[in-house]
């Protein structure tokens, strides 16, 4: 192996090292250690000036107890099940309404696809965080919606949406179309017309013709869109914080809470290292996704 | 003599509904028209082919050969005019409920299915028992030699076996009209030869009507019942192939079909047919014939293969037609030569002779003066 290749590896890998494996580390020690009232607010603190003896003291106080913690209280549990639960449901929901507007956008005549894809990326112009604020004024008791339904006579009372876990999937079903949408319109625009004539050619009705060949080979794009919700929507933190009630449970709000309300940053970073070991399995599925991708294209 | 020509006869006697009036044609083609916007791709075409007919289209790229198979298999809708398949009218038919398959000139075989699968995706619609299924893939693999291949998906094989499956596709439902848009050619020729004769080994035990688009004329004349010479949409000629080669219709055809000297002149009729072509200021006049009656002066083409030239040192008084002319050029292509000779007016004319002696022998050479000639019935007087 020569020098240069070993360099365009190299790179790549330190970057991963330094964005990714250093943070984990670092997040990694916090959860083996205690609860302290002092800055940063846990022992021990690593000292290198003491040399070989201060590392084995430092490395004599690390313990699993805030892992197993994390099993004594049902609260963790339940949150992580709960999470996995919602991620679930939004992103079927969210397949079930990003297909057909993909489909559409691919079967739409192509001088009106990069205005329609314009509109799919349009959101990400302004701020995420306003984007969730502005579904507050939207479902709120004396929100829009509901007036526009009253004002219709098709309500007499106001909905309670604001606040309780519907409230969570409209918002998250609204900020990660956009994610479901893109990848699926990517593997319907490379589709071949002359594929579906063939199927009807050899007895398909159109009905049949789009689950036996557009379905299966739109299905990487499927597969994509769906973790591309999944993955961020089970640590998802400010959609059930800011449309979520009291009884929206989500580790990625109780993670929020041990870390600022309680300042227990161990327990804080316990909690994220569960998190990320349950993120790990999709995201390798993921991966080995993208990669039979390629190799049936290449 | 006459024994040569019997078994022709023969055969012509056999099958030729086209000749006869009460035969009904199973597809149908009444005065269609095909525009894409502003641009006719299909010009008012009336065209009868009849069953079991093996219904060849020839014709330059972009001539319009794809857009009427489109039509027969219910792709495409006719700007203007009726298509009928069996006596009924197929407008709003769609592709599934036609007694069509089509073989794809971009082949469209399903990335996501392996080779086997593909071929019976249609028999799988087919609700056919799937051990019948399985019997049929087999076989059609095997009669397309790809039977190692089953498990591999299309982008595993090359091109020229992509074609076949495609093939194999298309002719696993064994449907009534099989529409096949070049099927053959990115193989090789002996494949290709090979698989000429199982289409119409298929076409007759199954009765088959195939219609198929190819640029081969070779593969034109071998397989097909007629021929249809297309250009810019239109039909210019649809007959037998030995009647395309012989007497094509227009300059058009006998150029696109086979090698043709074409000689330009005025025509003085000299009774029975016959005329005296005037080619050249002070040539003698050649001698053609013509079943149309021309007046005195008419513009007309005297076309000429050039198999039917003989090329000799010394003129053949016998003939009809004799020229004398320069070798401007000789075309060595090892079972026959093709000799390009310079006349006096400077129009080339080719002649061909097989080579039955060894190159070396040959007596005629570059720059030698020589005498071509032929008899007065060996070319058509056209008058297009
Ligand atoms: N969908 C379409 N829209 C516009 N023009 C078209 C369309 N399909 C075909 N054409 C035009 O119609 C003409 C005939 O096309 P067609 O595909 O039938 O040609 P072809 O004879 O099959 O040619 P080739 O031998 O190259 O396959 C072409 O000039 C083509 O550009
Ligand atoms: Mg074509």
């Amino acid at each position: 192996m020569n020098a240069r290749r070993l360099i365009l590896i190299a790179v790549p890998y330190m970057w991963l090292l330094a964005l990714f494996l250093v943070p984990f580390l670092i997040v990694l020690k916090i959860s083996l250690s205690d609860t302290a009232l002092s800055i940063p607010p846990y022992t021990p603190t690593l000292d290198l000036s003491q040399g070989w003896e201060g590392l084995k003291a430092f490395w004599a106080e690390l313990d699993f107890e805030n892992f197993i913690f994390l099993t004594e209280d049902d609260l963790y549990w339940k949150a992580y099940l709960s999470s996995l639960k919602i991620a679930a449901l939004s992103t079927c929901i969210t397949l079930l309404v990003g297909y057909p507007i993909a489909y559409g956008m691919a079967r739409a005549d192509e001088s009106w696809r990069p205005t329609l894809l314009m509109l799919v990326i349009l959101p990400f112009w302004t701020s995420f965080l306003i984007r969730v604020y502005a579904w507050i004024g939207i479902l709120s008791g004396e929100g829009y919606l509901n007036q526009f339904l009253m004002s219709l006579g098709i309500i007499g009372e106001p909905l309670t949406i604001l606040n309780t876990n519907t409230a969570v999937y409209i918002g998250i079903v609204y900020t990660y179309l956009p994610f479901m949408i893109l990848p699926i319109y990517a593997t319907l625009e490379k589709m071949d017309d002359s594929l579906l004539e063939a199927a009807e050619d050899l007895g398909c009705s159109r009905i049949s013709a789009f689950w036996l060949v557009t379905v299966p080979l739109s299905k990487s794009g499927i597969i994509a869109g769906c973790f591309l919700v999944f993955i961020p929507t089970i640590g998802e933190f400010v959609i059930p914080s800011l449309l979520g009630g009291s009884q929206t449970l989500m580790i990625g709000k109780v993670l929020w809470e041990e870390f600022f309300s309680n300042r227990d940053w161990p327990v804080a970073s316990a909690v994220a290292v569960i998190l990320l070991l349950i993120l790990v399995i999709p995201i390798i599925l993921f991966q080995r996704n993208e990669q039979k991708q390629r190799e049936a294209e290449g | 003599m006459a024994q040569a020509t019997k078994p022709q006869r023969a055969k012509a006697e056999a099958f030729a509904p086209w000749q006869d009036a009460s035969t009904r044609p199973l597809i149908e083609f009444r005065g269609v028209t095909k525009r894409f916007g502003t641009f006719t791709a299909i010009d008012d075409i009336s065209l009868d082919i009849y069953a079991k007919e093996f219904f060849a289209l020839l014709g330059p790229s972009g001539c319009g050969k794809t857009t009427l198979m489109r039509m027969l298999g219910g792709f495409e809708t006719p700007t203007e005019g009726t298509i009928l398949l069996d006596g009924q009218d197929v407008a709003g038919v769609p592709p599934n409920r036609r007694a069509t398959n089509m073989m794809f000139q971009s082949y469209a075989l399903f990335p996501h299915l392996d080779i086997a699968e593909n071929i019976a995706f249609g028999l799988r619609r087919a609700k056919i028992p799937k051990d019948q299924i399985a019997a049929r893939v087999d076989e059609m693999l095997k009669l397309v030699q790809l039977t190692p291949y089953r498990s591999r998906k299309p982008h595993q094989v090359s091109g020229g076996q992509r074609q076949r499956v495609a093939l194999a596709r298309a002719l696993a439902r064994a449907p009534k009209l099989l529409l096949l848009d070049e099927p053959l050619g990115a193989l090789d020729k002996k494949l290709r030869q090979e698989t000429q004769f199982e289409l119409m080994d298929i076409q007759e035990k199954t009765g088959t009507t195939f219609v198929i688009v190819t640029h081969d004329q070779e593969e034109a004349m071998t397989v097909a019942s007629r021929v249809a010479v297309m250009d810019h949409g239109k039909l210019v000629q649809v007959a037998t192939p030995d009647a395309i080669y012989e007497t094509p219709n227009s300059t058009y055809v006998a150029d696109f079909i086979g090698d043709v000297n074409i000689i330009e002149g005025a025509a003085t009729p000299l009774g029975e047919g016959r005329y005296e072509i005037h080619w050249a200021e002070g040539a003698t006049p050649l001698i053609g014939t013509t079943d149309e009656a021309l007046a005195t002066g008419a513009k007309v083409y005297l076309a000429i293969r050039p198999e039917k030239v003989a090329i000799s040192t010394e003129n053949p008084e016998s003939r009809a037609n004799a020229v004398p002319g320069t070798v401007h050029d000789i075309a060595y292509l090892g079972n026959i030569s093709t000799y390009h000779v310079e006349l006096a007016n400077g129009a080339i004319v080719k002649a061909q002779t097989a080579n039955t002696h060894r190159i070396a022998r040959r007596d005629i050479t570059w720059d030698d003066p020589v005498w071509l000639s032929w008899t007065d019935t060996a070319g058509v007087v056209l008058t297009r």
